[in-house]
């Protein structure tokens, strides 16, 4: 019988870091080295803990990394708070790639880019940001402005001040919810922060994070004159199967799994409001 | 076309059973039709249609998905899949036919499902065209033609006689090997039955029902239509309308731990339950209205968006037997509609 996707493959979490005090970001590989499949920036995998359960994750990772996968996951459920739990060497199952990705080799190819983030919203996004980086010459300006509660929300801010901060390709503007001692950086609200910086509408923009902010954000984008036909983002819900089968992520008749999870405004603006 | 008498029917079922596992359609202690596996002696039911659809034979309740053995901190990855037996199902009514249609439009796009697909590929529809058709049917609506069924092959009764013929390879395959019971037959008996069958689908109470006011292209008419809390006001979601459907192949995974290991299943779930779509952070259709109305844009709007026009539902009328309030499908499509 053929290959079924609902099958999943073995994978080994081969490093284990603590980003934030309740995001966890875990190296994947399989059980013979490598990456157990390939992917696009955008795309998803369901990991599963059998017995435990299974769940929809966006791959952090860029596909330019030949070495191994990330998954950067807040603890929040019982699967997020067993992978909390567990050492380096446990194995995890894994199946996918799901859904589509963001257009980098045709839409976002030549673009002048901006990167809209908040909390956990950066790890389907820092895909995309990493697979710029490394193709660089094929697209134009470059800017992040990414926000989180506190300092410490910030995740991978490691990779942020050591990586991408030292990029003189890419121009990164940080911001966190409330002062803070030791953070000398902007404080306040994405949205708002967004309208401050008050970047050119000549820029595609991919937006990731909580609902609420990305609410604001793209409130404030149509304020500045960004129109839904150049925002892109990526959406969330309760998944199954992840091939648009099990019946439970669809908005109308788009299934969030298969035909999302990345989604132009104007696209989702033709879709009933529940999600 | 070819027959058998009717009362010769048991010798059919011996022969198809003897070669491969035979389903029919047989009486309940409390009357109610329900398949099962046949065995010597056992009748053909003569209700209209089985309390269940018939899409258990290809996507079952419950089955087994995958199994996992769990050592330290290893996981082994068990493949349970077997190619399934060869089976034929007999007696099937028009609209449940029609139905293994659009469950093919979910489990055979790609990817395909390969547990569905296996049952499908060993399975042979035998149909067998309604006479006495009941006021809660409608599969006319849906174009379909209780009278002249689909499936591999479909059996006529005259009252006398079970005349049969085959649709495709498989239905022919299905006739060969019961070819020494048969014998060519005159239909002109048939004929008349099958026109008295047409007349009543004329006369039913839901034969005016249409769809000519739904289909992928209204989302915006109905999607925020006012009527949907009215309707779903007295929904109890307890999800019989999906589990009686033939169409509706909503599905959850879980798992369970037996002691030994890890077995994975697929269970029928439903979109009418309050913990269908809810996440750790929260649930889109938190009240039975956003539920309800998934169900029924799904079957009269989003399905049809995805399928080329055809809807999800297939008019066996169950829905309308059992719902325990009394709402159904026919309702909310009376109610809902925007001429």
């Amino acid at each position: 019988m053929n290959n079924d996707t609902l099958i999943p493959y073995i994978g080994v979490v081969t490093d284990i870091r603590q980003d934030t005090p309740d995001v966890k970001t875990f190296r994947v590989v399989s059980p013979e080295g490598g990456k157990v499949f390939e992917h696009m920036p955008g795309q998803c995998a369901m990991l599963s803990i059998p017995g435990v359960g299974e769940a929809m994750f966006s791959i952090t990772s860029s596909p330019t990394n030949k070495e191994f996968m990330e998954f950067s996951i807040k603890k929040c459920g019982c699967l997020t708070t067993w992978l909390h739990a567990m050492d380096v060497g446990q194995q995890i199952t894994i199946r996918g790639p799901y859904g589509n990705a963001f257009p980098v080799e045709t839409d976002l190819k030549g673009k002048d880019l901006l990167f809209i983030a908040g909390g956990i919203g950066l790890a389907p996004l820092r895909s995309v940001i990493n697979y710029v980086r490394d193709n660089r010459a094929n697209y134009g300006d470059v800017q992040v402005i990414y926000g989180s509660r506190s300092m410490d929300d910030l995740v991978d801010y490691k990779e942020i001040i050591d990586e991408w901060m030292a990029d003189a390709g890419i121009q990164v503007n940080l911001t966190i919810d409330n002062p803070q001692e030791g953070w000398d950086g902007h404080v306040g609200f994405v949205p708002n922060y967004v309208k401050e910086l008050n970047p050119s509408t000549s820029k595609t923009v991919l937006v990731c994070g909580p609902p609420i902010m990305i609410k604001f954000t793209l409130a404030g984008l149509k304020e500045l004159g960004f129109t839904e036909t150049q925002v892109y983002t990526t959406m969330e819900l309760r998944m199954k199967c992840g091939v648009g089968k099990c019946g439970r992520c669809n908005i109308g008749n788009k299934y969030v799994c298969k035909d999302g999870p990345v989604f132009r405004f104007d696209q989702l603006g033709e879709l009933p409001d529940e999600y | 076309m070819l027959k058998i008498s009717l009362d010769k029917l048991d010798k059919l079922f011996e022969a198809i059973s003897a070669s491969q596992t035979l389903y029919i359609p047989t009486d309940r202690e409390d009357g109610a039709a329900e398949y099962k596996k046949y065995e010597s002696g056992m009748k053909l039911s003569n209700n209209l249609n089985t309390l269940r659809s018939a899409k258990d034979f290809f996507f079952p309740q419950t089955e087994n998905l995958v199994d996992f053995k769990m050592e330290g901190k290893n996981i082994e990855v068990i493949d349970v899949r077997e190619e399934s037996e060869d089976f034929v199902i007999f007696g099937v009514r028009a609209c449940d036919a029609r139905s293994f249609t659009v469950l093919d439009k979910v489990f055979l796009t790609e990817p395909v499902d390969s547990y569905y697909k296996n049952r499908r590929d060993h399975g042979t529809v035998v149909t067998m065209a309604c006479t006495r058709p009941a006021e809660t049917c409608f599969c006319g609506t849906f174009g379909i033609d209780a009278a002249a069924p689909e499936g591999d092959a479909a059996c006529y009764s005259d009252g006398e006689n079970l005349f049969i013929e085959a649709h495709n390879e498989k239905g022919q395959k299905f006739i060969d090997s019961v070819a020494a019971l048969l014998e060519e037959g005159d239909t002109a008996k048939l004929d008349a039955v099958r026109e008295k069958t047409r007349e009543i689908l004329k006369k039913l109470p839901l034969a005016n029902l249409t769809t000519d006011n739904f289909g992928g292209d209204k989302l915006n008419e109905y999607f925020n239509s006012e009527k949907w809390g009215e309707l779903s006001q007295s929904c109890l979601g307890c999800g019989t309308c999906t589990f009686v459907c033939p169409t509706c192949q909503c599905y959850d995974i879980k798992d369970f731990n037996t002691g030994h290991g890890i077995k994975r299943f697929r269970c029928w779930d439903s979109c009418m339950y309050s913990d269908f779509t809810k996440m750790a952070h929260g649930n889109p259709r938190l009240t039975q209205l956003e539920r309800f109305r998934q169900r029924f844009m799904h079957k009269l709007v989003y399905f049809p968006a995805n399928n080329n026009g055809e809807f999800g539902c297939v008019g066996c009328g169950r829905c309308l037997s059992k719902c325990p309030i009394s709402m159904n499908i026919v309702k909310v499509m009376k109610a809902l509609e925007v001429k």
